[in-house]
Order: structure tokens, then C-alpha cells, then sequence
């Protein structure tokens, strides 16, 4: 499974367990619109680094977070496992 | 009664030669408590421990045992070690308590003998002459802390004995005690003196044994009372061994007994009267708890009858009692008390509905984007789900809230693997029930088993 897939799946499973209606993923979504509060996010971050085995926002301190679905994805392809 | 006179002062006192068949075991020998008195572990030796500082570093239970009865109302002091104690902190629990006497049963160790008199410690034997009680001797016992030196903290046998000597000897006739501490810490040394004190017998535990093999020492010995953290009665559940053990009672200690393991005990025991019971080698026994119900009834909280008075400050259990430790021992060690002679447990509590609930160790706390969860909160929520038999919540670090609670999670033996994910929901579901949602565990991982340190307590890496 592609990481953008694997993050969609577990957005879409923190959203079922936070009771959160995430509108449909694409990349130019705004985080701030998914619903997701800091909680869910910190649970995303967690569960990612879980399955892909990589944090890319504690591997360097200079990382930007990101503000999009498609920036959050890159994220997390771009760091080299 | 002859047994309770306010005025004796050692454990001798208790050893009434006329009560008989009381015994004292360990995996290998078992000695008659009724003849006690007229035997020695230490060689004869006894009179040069005389108002000295011991230290007592005997790794056999059984031979402290019965060299704590013998030093007693002997030596000044005498320091208990556990068996896992440290060897690098020796050397200023040495100096802190001023030890000029080591009891030991591995001499080869201890070959300063410039410091300190070694007196080899072995298996009783008759002895010459009756000791006699010549003063109040200070217990020294060892603080269970997890990281760091330990500490000293002094106590008499007044106040170690203040809570058994209250329930009176009626409380539990006839008992055989066992426990699964060690009886070198505040725990299992409650228990030796109950047996003592009590008119009773004891089986020792043995760190080499497996829980089922103990747990069938304890049914060849008739074992009717016995103790141990909520993390020693998980690992008898899971173990299936209490399927043929009927002990009478069943105390739950050192930890937060929470209502998985209350109930849990309760199925396997239906037989017993389950106490559990709140106390420190710092604030002394608190009190105990028999309705089955995690928590206790705010009704403890003020004066008991007993003596012993606790009041909640800050969202932590206080308590001003006799059964207190006295002081730490060593130079620059802080007061125990507060100037009203209160003891902070650092046990944080919550008042639900007219009952106090353990939530954690003030220390313990994780901090969710400046929102508090205590471990041991999330645990008892977990433990609720029926395939759990033990789980530990901790903290990770969250680049985006700070931290976040994670859990590992021990299944009960023949869980399937296949079921892991609906386990894994059902646990999401319970804690979601009970708890804020920034205490609900962002990951929960099936791992196979979780450490238990010596003192019994499930083991926390950042504790």
C-alpha cells in the first residue's frame, strides 16, 4: 500500500473513532478543514510512525509543518527511511 | 490479653512458646515459630550486636526472619535489605545509617573489616542462652523507588505492628500467611508480623521459584492468608495456577487495585474475604478496603478510629498517623511530615460520586498539550476489557501535542491473533466510556508480556 493511502486509511479511522465527518481527501485540503483538532493529529503522527516507521516532524528540528493534505503526504514520503 | 501489652517493645514478645504448631517455611526448610525463641542464626553472637547498627544483608528470607526476631529489642538499629537492593548504593546506606555491624549469610562480601564487625548469619540452631529485651530497636527500611539511591526510613515496631495490633488477634485465627513480597519491604514485612504478632504461621516466598510452583507450596502448606501487589495477583490469573488454591483471604497492596482485578480475584477466589489495602514504607498502613469496590469511601477521609487521619490537599492522599515512618535517615534527607505531622503521599485521588478513586503517582503524570492523564487511570479502563489480563499507558513524545498517551496491552493466554483488531476497538471503546479523549491511548500495542520490578510493581521506564 502507497503511504498517501496508508495515511488516508488511518485519517479515515481517527475520524471514525473521534466522530469526525473528514471531507474527501485531496491534496489541496487544508488541514485546518479535515476536522481533525491537535489530538487527532498527534494520534495520526503516532499511528504513522507506527506503520511507516518514521516521525518526519521530530527527525530535524527546521521541519515547516505542513498546512495541506498534499504537504502532509510529502511529508512523509520525502523522508528517507 | 497477655499477647497486646502496650508496654512490649520487641518481636519476642509476641513468640508465646505456649501457642503451638506455628511455623515458618521457605521453598527448602521450615523451622517451628513456637520454639523460636530458643534457637540462633547468629552463632551465639547476638550479645555483640547489642546496641549497635545492623545491617542486616542476609540474602535467605528465612534466616532474616528469624535474626530480625533475635536482634530486636537487642541492637539500636537494624537496616533491612532486600535481596535486589543495589550493591552501588551500599556503601552510603553504610555511612546515612551508621552501620558498625553486618549480618550476612555471603561473608566473602564483606571484607572491610575495619568498618564494620561481620557476623556470619546460617540456619538456626539451639541457643545457649534466652535473649532478652533491652530497648526499642529502630527498623531502617529501604524506600521502593524505582530510579535513583533509595532511601532510608525509620520506623518502630509500635508503629509497623499499629495496624495489625488494632484489627486484634481475632481478626484472623489460625491463619497461615503468605505473601508475595519479600519480607524486607514494608509489604511483606507486614505480613511476617502478622503471622508473628497474630498468633499465626508463614510461608516465605522464594524469587527462584515460578508462580505456579509457589502457589502449590502454598496449598501443601495450608496457606489461608496471603498478600501481594495487583501486579502479582494479574500474574497468578494468568497463570491459571489459583485453580486448586482456596486461601481464605486474599489482600491486594502496593499498588492501585483497580476493578478488573478486584473482580478477577473475586471469580478465582469465590471462597476469600479480598481486602485491599492502601500503604507506604513512608505514610505506614493507611487502611483497607473490604466491600470489593476499587477506592475507598469518603468517609476514611478525617480522623479514624484508629488513629490514623487523612485529608485530600492538592488532589494527593495525606496522612498524619502513628504507623508512620518517624524520619529519613542519612544527612540532609527532608522531614516525612509537614509541620502538622501529615505525610504526602504523592497518590493522586478523585472524589466520584461519594467515593475516592486512585488515579496515579503525582510524578507519573503525562501532559497532553497541557492537559493531565495519569497512567494508571487509562490502565483501569483497559483492564476492563475481559481479555486483558495486565497493560501499561506511558507517554510518547508528540511533536504536535508534546506527548500522547500510548498503551502495551498483555492478552490473556489464546487470545487469537485474528481477533487483535477487534480487541484492539472494543479497548478504544471502554477507555472512550470512561475517559477524557486526550487520555484514550493514540496507539495500543499487543506485546507478550510487561516486567515486574522486585517490589512487585509493574515496571515503569519513566517512573
Amino acid at each position: 500500500m502507497s503511504t498517501r493511502l496508508r495515511i488516508f486509511e488511518a485519517m479515515q479511522q481517527i475520524a471514525e473513532e473521534q466522530k469526525v465527518a473528514l471531507p474527501p481527501l485531496q491534496d489541496d485540503l487544508q488541514l485546518h478543514e479535515t476536522g481533525f483538532d491537535s489530538l487527532a493529529f498527534a494520534i495520526l503522527v503516532a499511528r504513522l510512525e507506527d506503520d511507516l516507521g518514521i516521525d518526519p516532524f521530530t527527525v530535524a528540528d527546521n521541519v515547516a509543518f505542513p498546512s495541506t493534505i498534499g504537504e502532509l503526504v510529502r511529508s512523509y514520503e520525502n523522508v528517507p527511511v | 490479653m497477655r499477647m497486646f501489652r502496650s508496654e512490649i517493645s520487641a518481636l519476642r514478645e509476641y513468640l508465646d512458646p505456649e501457642i503451638r504448631g506455628r511455623g515458618l517455611s521457605d521453598a527448602r526448610q521450615s523451622v517451628s515459630l513456637t520454639g523460636i525463641l530458643g534457637v540462633t542464626c547468629l552463632g551465639g553472637r547476638l550479645h555483640e550486636l547489642a546496641g549497635r547498627s545492623v545491617l542486616l544483608a542476609v540474602e535467605d528470607q528465612l534466616i532474616s526472619a528469624i535474626a530480625m526476631t533475635e536482634m530486636d529489642g537487642v541492637a539500636w538499629r537494624m537496616l533491612l535489605c532486600p535481596p535486589d537492593l543495589n550493591s552501588a548504593h551500599l556503601q552510603s546506606l553504610i555511612e546515612d545509617a551508621d552501620i558498625d555491624v553486618v549480618v550476612t549469610d555471603r561473608p566473602a562480601r564483606w571484607t572491610d573489616a575495619g568498618a564494620y564487625l561481620v557476623v556470619v548469619a546460617h540456619l538456626p540452631v539451639p541457643a545457649l542462652a534466652r535473649a532478652k529485651t533491652r530497648r526499642p530497636t529502630e527498623w531502617l527500611m529501604l524506600t521502593s523507588g524505582t530510579s535513583g539511591p533509595p532511601k532510608i526510613v525509620r520506623h518502630m515496631l509500635d508503629g509497623l505492628a499499629g495496624a495489625i495490633i488494632a484489627e486484634g488477634p481475632a481478626r484472623h485465627p489460625n491463619a497461615t500467611w503468605a505473601t508475595f513480597y519479600d519480607i524486607r519491604r514494608y509489604g511483606g514485612l507486614q505480613i511476617f508480623l502478622r503471622a508473628v504478632i497474630g498468633g499465626g504461621s508463614m510461608v516465605l516466598s522464594d524469587p527462584a521459584e515460578s508462580v505456579s510452583d509457589y502457589i502449590a507450596r502454598l496449598r501443601a502448606r495450608g496457606v489461608t492468608h496471603i498478600s501481594g501487589t495487583p501486579s502479582h495477583w494479574r500474574k497468578v490469573l494468568m497463570s491459571g495456577a489459583a485453580a486448586n488454591f482456596s486461601p481464605r483471604y486474599v489482600r491486594l497492596s502496593g499498588e492501585i487495585a483497580d476493578q478488573a482485578v478486584l473482580d478477577g480475584v473475586a471469580r478465582s477466589f469465590p471462597r476469600a474475604s479480598i481486602s485491599h489495602a492502601y500503604a507506604s514504607t513512608e505514610a505506614g498502613v493507611g487502611f483497607a478496603v473490604d466491600d470489593g469496590r476499587e477506592g475507598f469511601p469518603s468517609g476514611l477521609i478525617g480522623p479514624n478510629r484508629d488513629g490514623v487521619e487523612m485529608k485530600v490537599v492538592d488532589g494527593s492522599l495525606r496522612i498524619r498517623s502513628p504507623r508512620a515512618a518517624r524520619a529519613y535517615v542519612g544527612a540532609g534527607t527532608p522531614a516525612i511530615a509537614d509541620a502538622d505531622g501529615f505525610v504526602d503521599t504523592g497518590d493522586m485521588v478523585e472524589l466520584r460520586r461519594g467515593r475516592y478513586h486512585f488515579v496515579g503517582r503525582r510524578g507519573g503524570i503525562i501532559n497532553i498539550g497541557g492537559l493531565k492523564a495519569h497512567p494508571e487511570e487509562v490502565e483501569s479502563a483497559i483492564n476492563r476489557h475481559g481479555c486483558v489480563r495486565m497493560s501499561r499507558a506511558r507517554s510518547r513524545r508528540s511533536p504536535i501535542t508534546g506527548a500522547v498517551v500510548v498503551a502495551d496491552v498483555v492478552l490473556a493466554d489464546g487470545t487469537a491473533a485474528g481477533r487483535h483488531e477487534t480487541i484492539r476497538a472494543e479497548i478504544l471503546g471502554l477507555c472512550k466510556d470512561s475517559l477524557a479523549s486526550y487520555k484514550v491511548p493514540a496507539v495500543i500495542r499487543f506485546v507478550e508480556r510487561l516486567d515486574v520490578t522486585a517490589a512487585g510493581k509493574l515496571a515503569r521506564a519513566e517512573a
